[in-house]
């Protein structure tokens, strides 16, 4: 009797095992299923704008400036106003960011205010890009009388990226080990001379790789700008930052947004150009990053 | 002696200098939080000084540009909610599968390769995706669903999803992975399975960062601007029906800025009242998450 029970107990137990391994190959099967429409999305969007797209680039294209005729259009003053805007934009925001950096992870000693700064730079990152454009408006158009130039887009876009230039810097700065400091500070160097000539140095790469990916994203964004007011018809070339100007994405936007076909063509040609120089900062990023990776012993 | 004097005296100036330059360029997060606060603040004051809020939050129509003017954020609030919606309904489950697969089934190797593959998607800019909506995934739906009108809802929704996919993947992923092994261990000692750790020991264990990790998705998704100015359209509509054109707060924010509107005009003016209640919406959802997630590394740090 006793052997009966303890027989069906068993045969039950197999069973829920048996359920339990179709449980999980279903769990694995759906997760795989998610993971293949997710990379055949990106695919996708890749293949569609590059069919598009890719016929469209040619030296004209590249050294035309926008036009009402489709065939005659180009991105001349788009790149050359994306790149602008992001070395201005780079001078504004690297030293402020490594300066917050230096600042928060070398010198501040913990207490309410760096918590209050920490807290705030973490809610500044989830700020949705469009509020930073509504902020660039108001303050660097028009209290700073900045106008629609590509200053005041290299300040806006500067804003925005600042939060995540911090975190990066900081993580570069966190990962020097702290006998490279005691080190200088035992022979005498003060703390911004061991920060400057010490530490600072092996966290660059750190820190520019993340700079990159900041600056990355957002040049990619046209939100920011298309608040201050970048133009979406430029038929010339901005001399001085406080010269109006317009960039890739806003340009590609002002395309999709026509409703001739010939048109599109030329978005997704300014979008191929966009996603080259996104992929050229990207690797670049990535090879500073496997190039002075250091490995610490201690 | 006293030439190694001044060169002590030098870098101890120096040394102040540099301390308040650096509290400074650490104070400009603090200022620009203050600014975003006061710049908004300004402009949407003027705006309730001639529409009462009251009649912001409730009228059912948004027609500041038109002749009759109509002030009710409602439609807008509605537009954002309905695509920001769709992208979660999808977003949230491939978000939660793919980030427990990654961390808890695949192999090192697996993961080391999917992770930054994903979080390509993240790297597109938002033109591209609304390329992508309007001239892809808008016709191929029309296929299907002939009713489907040239801007709605439910392309850019879709498409949304895999932009914010990577947030909540890659955050869900990391939290997953940062569980102490010791729960993993005491799961299995006991006789789980595997399947029985991951979904009744790992997963609870890191739920209030996997919550975090889809609101600061939603609130990504809701501030997304160029994607749902392309795909949704243009049309601030009170609906909750996915196949018609619907505009949302950030795109009615484009829409004034790329027109001619008058600076100090009321026009002008709901920008700043849009943009301030979108702010306070993302604010919320943020500091929701981030409180949720310094829980979970809290917790974990005892057990750790």
């Amino acid at each position: 009797m006793e052997i009966a029970t303890a027989k069906v107990e068993l045969t039950a137990a197999a069973q829920r095992r048996k359920r339990e391994i179709w449980v999980e190959r279903l769990f694995l099967v759906f997760a795989w299923v998610t993971l293949i429409i997710t990379i055949s999305v990106l695919l996708t969007i890749l293949g569609k704008l590059f069919a598009d797209g890719l016929t469209r680039i040619d030296l004209q294209f590249l050294t035309s400036f926008p036009s009402r005729k489709p065939e005659m259009a180009g991105i001349f003053s788009a790149w050359v106003g994306t790149f602008y805007t992001m070395a201005l934009t780079a001078a504004i925001a690297l030293p402020l960011g490594v300066g917050a950096a230096i600042y928060l992870e070398e010198f501040a000693s913990r207490n309410w205010f760096t918590r209050l700064v920490e807290l705030n730079i973490s809610n500044l990152a989830g700020i949705p890009a469009i509020i930073y454009g509504l902020l660039g408006l108001q303050v660097f158009v028009r209290w700073f009388k900045m106008g629609e130039s590509v200053l005041a887009g290299a300040c806006t876009l500067a804003i925005m990226s600042l939060p995540v230039i911090i975190v990066a810097s900081r993580e570069a700065l966190r990962a020097v080990p702290n006998s490279i400091r005691e080190a200088a500070l035992a022979l005498g160097a003060t703390k911004w001379q061991t920060v400057r000539d010490h530490v600072l140095p092996l966290a660059i790469p750190g820190i520019l790789t993340g700079t990159i990916l900041a600056l990355s994203r957002a040049i990619g964004e046209a939100a920011p700008l298309v608040t201050i007011g970048a133009l979406t018809f430029v038929a010339f070339l901005p001399k001085s930052p406080f010269d109006p100007f317009t960039v890739l994405p806003i340009q590609a936007y002002n395309w999709v947004s026509r409703p001739q076909p010939e048109f599109h063509y030329n978005a997704a040609a300014a979008l191929i150009v966009l996603l080259a120089l996104l992929l050229l900062m990207n690797s670049t990023a990535i090879y500073l990053r496997n190039r002075y990776q250091q490995r610490w012993r201690i | 002696m006293m030439k190694s004097e001044k060169v002590a005296r030098w870098a101890h100036w120096q040394e102040r200098i540099v301390v308040v330059l650096l509290f400074v360029s650490a104070l400009v997060s603090v200022i620009t939080t203050l600014a975003i606060a006061i710049s908004l603040g300004v402009e949407a004051i003027g705006f309730f000084r001639e529409v009462p809020l009251i009649r912001f939050l409730t009228e059912r129509e948004w027609t500041p540009l038109f002749a009759i003017k109509k002030f009710g954020i409602l439609p807008l609030v509605c537009g954002t909610f309905l695509v920001a919606g769709i992208a979660m309904i999808i977003a949230i489950p491939f978000g939660i599968f793919i980030a427990t697969y990654l961390a808890e089934y695949a192999s090192e190797r697996t993961r080391r390769l999917l992770k930054p593959v994903i979080e390509v998607l993240a790297g597109i800019p938002s033109v591209l995706y609304g390329y992508f909506a309007l001239l892809f995934v808008t016709p191929l739906l029309q296929k299907f669903i002939p009713s489907l009108s040239g801007f709605n809802a439910l392309s850019p929704g879709i498409v949304l999803a895999f932009m914010v996919l990577p947030t909540i993947a890659s955050l869900s992923e990391d939290i997953i992975y940062a569980v102490p092994q010791s729960i993993r261990e005491a799961s299995l000692a006991l006789g789980a399975t595997k399947l029985q750790t991951v979904f009744r020991a790992v997963l609870p264990a890191a739920a209030s960062g996997i919550i975090a990790a889809c609101l600061l998705g939603f609130s990504r998704a809701i501030g997304e601007t160029m994607l749902v100015t392309i795909a949704a359209g243009q049309q601030p509509n009170l609906t909750l029906n996915p196949l018609e054109p619907v505009q949302t707060m950030t795109a009615y924010i484009v829409q004034v800025s790329l027109g001619d509107v008058p600076h100090g005009s009321l026009e002008y003016q709901t920008i700043f009242a849009v943009g301030l209640s979108l702010f306070l919406i993302t604010l919320v959802f943020n500091l929701i998450g981030l409180f949720l997630r310094e829980r979970f590394i809290r917790t974990f740090q005892r057990l750790g």
